[in-house]
């Protein structure tokens, strides 16, 4: 009798517990270096994972082709 | 480390608005909300000056202080993102931006404000790189993609500039000593000649 008691009152008493709510905040991304996995659409000339390559790889990008100075014949 | 940067350069801005049509083909925006626009100053007076404007990707993001449940990130290369499974649409982080760059699209048949929608700087959401999800929710990752912002790509008179903050203030910092300032700078004074503005 007192085991089944002891029983009940953890099952019932089970109810009364709750899942810890705190602000887990925004989740976090990804390296983006990384890359997609996609390699469709990737741009050729650096390796994923390869965070140095990429970041490289995104200043040449750049310098090419957004600096018409550095294109344009002097 | 690169920190990503974007930087409009006035003088070359013609108002064209393709990286308005950039970002939103890119990302297939829906309609009612603009992620980049294009804002003219004098317009119709010459010497009119246009800049294109999205999420500046701020250092110390207001967006970021206000949101009250905290659904911002900002990723290693300094660009600020959210979580819309957390954003609540409550609309603080326009009020915050000085900007204006965070959007609110129209949704269900009394146009209930929807979740809050951003430029990405074409670098997705915390949702798998490459995923159907993520493209659902935030458009194209460019960057995972070893690209930059489809805008500053796109923009054909290379006003805007996207990229690495050392880079692209290397390059506008090239153009200035080159072409000069005010009076100096090639094409207004071709264009317009170098008279006064009238009415600005």
């Amino acid at each position: 009798m007192k085991t089944a008691f002891l029983i009940c009152s953890v099952v019932v008493l089970a109810a009364c517990g709750e899942k810890p709510q705190d602000s887990l905040g925004a989740r976090t991304d990804k390296p983006v270096q990384n890359g997609t996995g996609v390699a469709a659409f990737t741009a050729p000339g650096w390796k994923a994972g390869d965070k140095d390559g990429w970041a490289n790889h995104l200043k040449a990008r750049a310098t090419y082709g957004m600096n018409d100075h550095v294109r344009a014949p002097q | 480390m690169a920190r990503m940067k974007f930087i409009c350069d006035a003088e070359r801005c013609i108002e064209c608005n393709g990286c308005v049509t950039a970002c939103k083909n890119e990302h297939e925006v829906p309609w009612g909300v603009n992620r980049r626009r294009v804002v003219t100053l004098n317009d119709g007076v010459p010497g009119e000056k246009s800049i294109s404007v999205a999420c500046m990707h701020c250092s110390d993001a207001p967006c970021m202080a206000v949101c009250p449940v905290n659904c911002f990130y900002k990723t290693e290369e300094g660009v600020v993102l959210h979580d819309k499974d957390i954003c609540i649409g409550c609309g603080y982080c326009s009020y915050a931006c000085p900007f204006g760059a965070p959007q609110f699209p129209s949704q269900g048949t009394f146009g209930v404000r929807g979740k809050m929608d951003k430029c990405t700087f074409c670098a997705g959401g915390p949702e798998e790189h490459g995923s159907q999800a993520e493209f659902d929710k935030y458009g194209r990752n460019r960057l995972a993609e070893g690209k930059l912002p489809a805008c500053a790509e796109m923009c054909s008179t290379k006003a805007l500039l996207a990229g690495d903050g050392d880079v692209v203030v290397d390059i506008l910092r090239g153009r200035v000593v080159q072409r000069g300032k005010g009076a100096e700078v090639w094409g207004w004074g071709t264009a317009y000649g170098n008279q006064t503005k009238q009415g600005a």
